[in-house]
């Protein structure tokens, strides 16, 4: 946070603050909420739901803009969608009446540019979608439509993928293969990814670090490092260290359910445990 | 301008019920475009050609047996030998029809799809004009029509401003349902390039709309129809209503069902067409 001594993180949140108006009053999603991201790491946020995970990312995109307080990509305030940032939407978000090569140019088309087309085989190639371009979304799974989704992100070579519980409605064994997925696509690229998800197993495995959100208002709780080398394997997420991990993570996310008045009379309560 | 706010967060509930995805559209609007069955054998095509024979000779059978006269009710083959017959005479005024029904309804149609472009970006002005469209969609054209011809005349003029107020309503309210169908996430994925407004409407909203729209261009179409024949019925001595009129105030009741029939080929001929191309183009959706 100190400027000075630390150096410029990739992605700075400063106080991030946003009230939604809504019919039924202000509701205040994120209370100056802060995080750095810094260069080719990989930041998980979780957190209760309806904490302001998706706002949080949201506004690190650009495309929410914050009540207070500022989001920096390399130091630099942004107001507004950047080409440095791309995103991967919760489900694919894949425009059902083009065919997979016409959603992958999507971004190429808006911009006005020619695509790069050896870098994409490169990417559809190491999602493995080579042969799937003249379908259509409806024809492809749902993970296969996630991946040609992270494909259209990486389209721009964004120096920050911002993943918005994109394995969410999938099953686990495709989640666990997206997972080595983006743990590979890292390899790969070194692209910083900031990962939102509300499975603490899945932030474990893929990132450098684990952010937890506080309920609503937002607020960044704890922060935990998670020291394994990688490639990670499926087996690391059988130790101890990481069983440890999960459930002190999940302490954290459930004790933010313990009804106030219940913490003070030091009876506390568990309303209600989401796994 | 508050862009950023305009995007309402999604929630877990939403991405549960596959709302987001534009699919939400009901059946009813878009079973037209749906693949259908298919014919898939001989014998399916064989069984489909010996029931409109049972049907079609059972009817010219039946009406040979009970010696049911011309003037009631002609013979399938009496109105087949009408058609042949007469069609040098009834063709010209079957153009006539097509010459008010393509123009009535491409006027009808640009003015209501613009119309319905304009008025969905602007939700307020929509609760304004909504009233009156709807008096529009439900008022029966066809009233004015002596009004219209008191003011234009016998010609193609009344005709055609009545296919057009007839047609164009209709598209308008099928292309506005298309056209309010929002999907925040899609041009949120636009917007995060960097897309104007232009290139968020004509890639994301009016693709998203085209099912809605060409539902709309076929009600209109044959809406348009409707209105141009029961014009031509009401005056002016041209097109295929008036040539109903005219057969059967005399009484020449084969040559009255072969226009009938030119006019049901008519209107299946529009509903293949807008078919064929939503099965082309918006087949994403069913």
């Amino acid at each position: 946070m100190n400027a000075g001594s630390a150096k410029t993180p990739k992605l700075g949140v400063h106080d991030a603050t946003k009230i939604y108006h809504t019919a039924s009053g202000d509701l205040l999603a994120l209370d100056r909420c802060s995080l750095d991201v810094h260069a080719n790491e990989i930041v998980s946020i979780v957190g209760p739901s309806g904490c302001g995970k998706t706002t949080l990312l949201w506004s690190m995109s650009g495309l929410h803009r914050l009540t207070s307080g500022t989001i920096r990509l390399d130091g630099k305030e942004i107001t507004g969608p950047h080409p440095d940032i791309g995103i991967v939407f919760q489900e694919a978000n894949l425009l059902p009446w083009r065919n997979l090569d016409a959603n992958i140019h999507f971004p190429f088309e808006i911009k006005g540019e020619k695509p790069d087309r050896a870098w994409i085989a490169h990417l559809v190639n190491r999602v493995g979608l080579d042969g799937f371009g003249g379908k259509f979304p409806r024809e492809l799974s749902g993970g296969m439509q996630q991946r040609a989704a992270i494909v259209r992100a990486l389209a721009l070579k964004p120096s920050v993928l911002l993943m918005d519980e994109p394995f969410g409605a999938l099953d686990s064994f495709t989640r666990e293969e997206m997972n080595r997925l983006v743990e590979e696509i890292w390899l790969d690229t070194k692209t910083t990814i900031v990962f939102i998800t509300h499975s603490v197993e899945e932030a474990i495995f893929l990132s450098d670090r684990v952010v937890v959100l506080s309920a609503r208002p937002g607020r960044v709780a704890k922060e935990y490092r998670v020291p394994f080398a990688r490639p990670r394997s499926l087996e690391i997420m059988a130790t101890k260290e990481v069983f440890d991990l999960t459930i002190t993570i999940k302490m954290d996310i459930v004790g933010e359910r313990v009804r106030p008045k219940a913490r003070e009379r030091g009876t506390a309560e568990i309303v209600r445990i989401r796994p | 301008m508050s862009g950023g706010d305009a995007i309402p967060e999604f929630s877990k509930a939403k991405s549960g019920a596959k709302a987001g995805d534009g699919h939400e559209v009901s059946l009813t609007n878009l079973s037209a475009f749906a693949s259908g069955p298919g014919i898939r054998s001989g014998a399916e095509v064989t069984a489909i050609i010996a029931v409109a024979v049972i049907i079609i000779g059972g009817i010219e059978l039946a009406l040979r047996l009970f010696n049911v006269p011309h003037y009631i009710m002609p013979g399938p083959s009496a109105i087949a030998y009408a058609l042949y017959d007469e069609f040098p005479l009834i063709a010209p005024h079957l153009g006539y029809t097509l010459v008010e029904l393509v123009s009535g309804f491409s006027i009808g149609a640009i003015i209501g799809l613009v119309m319905a472009a304009v008025i969905t970006q602007f939700p307020f002005a929509e609760k304004i004009v909504a009233p009156y469209i709807l008096i529009l969609v439900t008022t029966p054209m066809l009233a004015l029509v002596p009004l219209l011809i008191l003011r234009f005349g016998f010609g193609y003029t009344p005709r055609i401003i009545a296919v057009a107020l007839a047609a164009g309503p209709m598209v308008m309210i099928n292309a506005a349902t298309g056209f309010r169908r929002v999907d925040s996430a899609k041009i949120a994925l636009a917007r995060s390039y960097g897309a104007s407004t232009l290139q968020i409407f004509w890639k994301i909203r009016a693709p998203m709309a085209l099912p809605m729209i060409l539902v709309g261009l076929m009600i209109g179409a044959i809406f348009g129809l409707l209105t141009a024949v029961g014009a031509e019925m009401v005056g002016g001595g041209f097109g295929l209503g008036n040539r109903l009129t005219t057969y059967s105030s005399m009484i020449q009741m084969p040559q009255f069902f072969a226009v009938v029939l030119i006019l049901s080929t008519l209107g299946i001929l529009i509903y293949v067409l807008f078919f064929l191309i939503g099965k082309k183009w918006a087949s994403w959706e069913a």
